[in-house]
């Protein structure tokens, strides 16, 4: 009996946008290292559209694997669906998440958030009226 | 490839405690307390196998009452010594922050029926003081409970002292000694313990068996009623094969402590060397007075459920303190006891090596560790932060 699903080992093995972007137009931390988990989510925002994504994450196999398939999700996507990422979506994507490690899909759609509304807080002009 | 590390969570089982266990499953199937002659044959196994366990702690056979494995000899040396308290009026009980959960939380359940407990602190480097304990003791502290040697960081405690600091106050002694048995040589006599607890699994016997020693003249309650097995004490037909099987590894592992404790020492050293070269990393515990196979491990800026999976996919078992290995939202209560921050405890890696480790296991661990550790490093905001400036190293 296997602790995660294939989909979450391969994404922890291998996880996709592993880095930061220099010049991003939003970034969002969540979690702390008291608790065990950090998500950094870097964003690159072209016309609306997520052109690029980037991600750090300090924190379990879950964690890890839920951060990369939140970017996976993302990327290429305009705006207004990454506004509505939510932590079910990353958890349906990887095959599930034992119940106990939920909390790390809600890391990775809070990670996003935040990095959204950095994004906005930069560029008053763009939110959504 | 598969390199077992996790020795102090259970071992590989003796192939002589194996065929030992066959045989008595094959040939005295009888229940110990029938008896006709096949019965009164597996009565005979039994009570060789408890003669064989009490000398090797040296206790006399009465002294030893087979469990079904260390958290309820645990449990009944506890909630004995409790009871027998409460009947002369003493409710203060003594032990440390770091036990194992069978203790602290028998010690909990026994503080709602109105016990007090002092939990003595374990210092930084993983050791009780005795001047410390001696200063805790009451007029009305029924039992002093310190564990012999460290699951998680492996540190031995000065059992010898505490014991002579409890006999002198008249008061009974409990040991935890199931990373202990097997490994260090113990004298229930010499060390002056009253109580002791002992599990199979953790020295290449069978899971689910153990015994608790308790010194004659000590009143044990019991847990589980309806026999008059154990003398009385733990009803239930006796699981004769995991008896003997628990005798035979017992046997075999302490005819060769010397030699193991010499070879696994040099392993332990060179392990610690190696990985000390990891930057902003700290050994846990007394780096001397430890078991002779246990290194404990922070690493700062990683978290160690992820760098467990990491090491098994490259074929190592080893272990963690990290709350996500632990299925709560804390880290170990070890770490937190010897003063580790949360953020470093999360980081915890456990390595705990048998006589069946070799240096080239140990090389393997450390060229892999490394690697491990520097990869989710390379993607860590708290790493990151941590080489940027942004926040101070703790390690």
């Amino acid at each position: 009996m296997a602790l995660y699903s294939e989909k979450v080992m391969d994404h922890f093995r291998h996880p996709r946008n592993v880095g930061i972007i220099e010049d991003a137009d939003g970034i969002g931390e969540v979690g702390n290292a008291k608790c065990g988990d950090i998500m950094k989510m870097y964003l690159k925002i072209e016309d609306d559209v997520i052109s690029d994504v980037k991600f750090e994450t300090f924190g379990c196999g879950s964690a890890i694997a839920s951060s990369s398939m939140a970017t996976e999700l993302i990327k290429g996507k305009p705006v207004s669906d990454a506004m509505q990422l939510t932590n079910q979506a990353v958890a349906e994507a990887l095959d599930g998440l034992p119940d106990y490690k939920m909390h790390c899909s809600v890391l990775a759609e809070e990670a996003i958030q935040n990095a959204l509304d950095d994004y906005y807080r930069k560029h008053p002009e763009k939110k959504i009226k | 490839m598969m390199i077992y590390a996790d020795n102090a969570a259970t071992t590989r089982m003796s192939p002589a405690a194996i065929k030992a266990m066959t045989a008595c499953m094959e040939e005295q199937y009888g229940n110990p307390s029938s008896l006709y002659t096949l019965g009164q044959n597996a009565r005979e196994v039994l009570e060789q196998a408890r003669a064989d366990i009490a000398r090797v702690i040296n206790a006399d056979p009465k002294e030893i009452y087979f469990t079904s494995g260390g958290s309820e000899a645990d449990n009944q040396a506890i909630c004995s010594a409790a009871a027998n308290g409460k009947r002369n009026g003493k409710t203060h009980i003594i032990s440390t922050a770091f036990e194992h959960h069978a203790v602290l939380h028998t010690l909990k359940k026994l503080e709602k029926e109105g016990f007090t407990v002092t939990l003595l602190d374990v210092h930084e480097d993983g050791l009780v003081r005795p001047e410390e304990l001696k200063a805790a003791i009451r007029e009305d502290t029924c039992l002093v409970t310190v564990m012999y040697a460290n699951n998680e960081i492996g540190t031995i405690q000065p059992v010898a002292e505490i014991g002579a600091i409890c006999k002198e106050r008249g008061i009974p002694f409990h040991t935890d000694a199931v990373q202990a048995v097997g490994h260090l040589p113990i004298d229930v006599k010499a060390q002056q313990i009253d109580l002791l607890s002992a599990s199979a699994h953790k020295f290449h016997g069978p899971k689910g068996i153990g015994f608790l020693y308790a010194r004659k003249g000590f009143r044990l309650t019991n847990l589980i009623e309806g026999g008059a097995q154990e003398r009385g004490k733990r009803a239930g037909t006796e699981n004769v094969p995991a008896v003997v099987g628990m005798a035979e590894a017992l046997k075999e592992i302490s005819g060769k402590m010397s030699d193991n404790t010499a070879r696994l020492t040099v392993l332990r050293d060179r392990l610690i060397a190696g990985l000390k070269e990891i930057p902003h990393g700290a050994l846990n515990g007394d780096a001397h007075r430890r078991l002779p196979g246990n290194v404990n491990f922070c690493f700062e800026g990683i978290e160690g459920e992820s760098l467990l999976l990491l090491l098994d996919d490259r074929g190592i078992c080893a272990s963690s303190g990290s709350a996500c290995t632990s299925g709560s939202l804390d880290p170990s209560h070890v770490l937190l006891a010897i003063g580790r921050v949360h953020d470093v405890a999360h980081g915890s890696l456990r390595l705990s090596l048998s006589e069946e480790n070799t240096p080239e296991d140990v090389e393997y661990i450390i060229r892999n560790v490394k690697e491990v550790v520097a990869y989710l490093r390379s993607f860590s905001p708290v790493w990151r932060d941590l080489m940027s400036g942004k926040k101070s190293f703790i390690l």
